[in-house]
């Protein structure tokens, strides 16, 4: 990258480490970063919108909505989510792939399941053999997008669905006796108070969101583990110019620190909004903040 | 062969006992159900052996977070801010990466490079640090009333510790823990994926059941396998607990007694 790198061998000390840096190989895992953070900055909104909808379904009179809601927020108790993981990875590939093959193959005549093969027609493919590697990356980030959503926007539902129970029954029975329908007393009373008493819940799941971001590796996207792992193993002299033995223990360092950096400042930033939400609040925080300005 | 064959031969293949080569082909249900069983053995291992040694750890990080000496309360809380603010995940990477590189140092550290050792160690600081910080906030809400009380009887220190704050600490703190014992049990699942290897096929649970995924392409069967087996663990898990819960709380009114609500948490 800087000019003073053309011959890494006479390189010393802070001009070595400035050189090795900002190798190519390094600036994919700085790219990588941005991996992350664009995953998160796409999984929050849409788990939420999930979330919301499923809260939504499980408070419905209709009773098969009732029991969606109820279900999808019920499956992640009980089991290991690094399997919902695993699973709906395969299984959202699997569906996707299904679907189009009912679409594009019609007078397909054979099994989509032969035995141990999972077989579909070549046009219904996911993403098309003859597409280029940038396809075949953004089409496994965006499945780690959706099993990300599916999973937090079951953890999301749970939260809002408790928020929405929390919210004072007089305020809505104030809004009945002004005549409102039900659907007008839920996004006009319900849905602008919740948030207050949703918040402790959605933070500790964004703590939890920022944490469960490694598990991207395990769903075969490059991400910063996938790099500190390439980057960290042994390197001899004959494959690169920077050689070195294994130094996977810093490498796994520098994300540690990463990881408590991120956490720290969103505990920080969130404890700031909770400030700023509870002004004016008809809660114990709130009126601890009225008496500490009085 | 059936379906008694298949357990006489793979019921204790995680442990390496049995069966060498795991099952090829097709994939029977029997098959299924005890190898990822077989697995299970080593997620009550790590989970149980971690709970019982991090409970001590624990309780010491809360009295250390606790006290007004700054000497004893910021090492806890470091240690407390470290392991619950960074992800188990790269917690295992890191702690397999140091272990590899101190093993060259001394023989000493062999032993900790496989995941019987080297990922209990990681687990059990793990849930120290969450129990923690649990006993910590447990510690806080102690009422007032209570410590007067000892004071008026004239106990102090260890004394008063023992008898009074450790007793209502623990029964403030249980339904709380009580989640947290179910999401260490759902953390082991994730020791096989993470730098420990897995020796001879060796693995937990998950690990057999993403072997039978990867296989068949069919992810539909061991998962749900996987999800039945440790819904039946949580359950497990509820009525040790709930057993203990109820003894903690055995001289109180019957309403003023704390029910454990499973909360969700996850991952770490």
């Amino acid at each position: 990258m800087f000019s003073y790198c053309t011959d890494p061998s006479t390189l010393e000390g802070l001009s070595w480490l400035s050189c090795y840096l900002t190798t190519g190989k390094h600036v994919n895992l700085y790219i990588s970063v941005f991996v992350v953070l664009t995953l998160l900055a796409i999984t929050a909104p849409v788990a939420l919108l999930f979330g919301f909808g499923a809260a939504s379904a499980a408070r419905s009179k209709f009773l098969p909505l009732r029991w969606f809601g109820k279900g999808y927020t019920s499956i992640v108790r009980g089991v290991p989510d690094i399997a919902f993981f695993l699973f709906f990875v395969i299984a959202l590939d699997q569906a996707f792939e299904w679907m189009r093959h009912k679409v594009k193959c019609p007078d397909w005549d054979q099994p989509i399941r032969q035995g141990i093969d999972f077989v579909v027609c070549d046009a219904a493919k996911l993403p098309l053999s003859t597409s280029p590697q940038w396809v075949h990356e953004t089409y496994g980030f965006f499945l780690a997008v959706l099993t990300f959503s599916i999973v937090f926007g079951a953890f999301a539902a749970n939260v809002l669905y408790g928020a929405m129970r929390a919210v004072p029954r007089a305020q809505i029975e104030t809004a009945e006796a002004y005549g409102m329908t039900h659907r007008q007393a839920f996004w006009r009373i319900l849905v602008p108070q919740m948030w207050v008493y949703a918040l402790p819940g959605l933070s500790n799941l964004w703590m939890v969101l920022i944490k469960s971001t490694p598990l991207l590796f395990l769903l075969g996207v490059e991400d910063i583990v996938y790099w500190a792992r390439e980057l960290g193993g042994t390197k001899t002299a004959r494959f690169t110019d920077y050689p070195h033995p294994n130094w996977h223990v810093w490498y796994f360092a520098a994300l540690l620190v990463f990881y408590l950096c991120f956490t720290k400042v969103s505990e920080v930033v969130l404890d700031r909004i909770m400030t700023r939400l509870t002004k004016g609040q008809a809660t114990a925080a709130g009126e601890a903040q009225r008496k500490a300005a009085a | 062969m059936s379906c008694v064959e298949t357990i006489q031969a793979y019921a204790f293949r995680s442990l390496g006992f049995g069966e060498r080569l795991l099952p090829r082909g097709e994939y029977t249900l029997c098959e299924h159900f005890t190898l990822i069983g077989s697995g299970l053995i080593w997620n009550v291992y790590f989970g149980a052996l971690a709970l019982m040694t991090g409970f001590f750890l624990a309780v010491a990080l809360a009295v250390g977070k606790f006290s007004p000496n700054p000497l004893f309360r910021k090492p806890a809380e470091w240690f407390i801010f470290v392991f619950r603010g960074s992800p188990l995940f790269i917690q295992f990477f890191f702690a397999y990466a140091c272990f590899l590189s101190l093993k060259g140092v001394s023989g000493f550290f062999d032993p900790f490079t496989s995941a019987w050792l080297g990922a209990l160690v990681v687990l059990f600081c793990n849930t120290a640090a969450y129990s923690g910080e649990i006993f910590y906030g447990a510690l806080l809400s102690i009422p007032k009333g209570d410590i007067e009380a000892a004071d008026a009887y004239g106990m102090t220190g260890w004394n008063r510790f023992r008898r009074i704050t450790f007793p209502t600490m623990l029964r403030l703190a249980w339904p709380a823990y009580t989640n947290e014992a179910i999401f260490l049990f759902h953390a082991t699942t994730l020791v096989f994926f993470s730098g420990f290897p897995a020796w001879r096929q060796q693995g937990d649970a998950l690990y057999y059941a993403s072997y039978f995924a990867d296989k068949t392409f069919n992810p539909f069967v061991p998962y749900p396998i996987l999800a039945f087996y440790f819904i039946l663990l949580t359950l497990v898990i509820i009525s040790l607990f709930g057993f203990v819960n109820r003894r903690l709380n055995r001289h109180l009114p019957q309403e003023r007694r704390a029910k454990p609500r499973l909360r969700i948490s996850l991952i770490r």
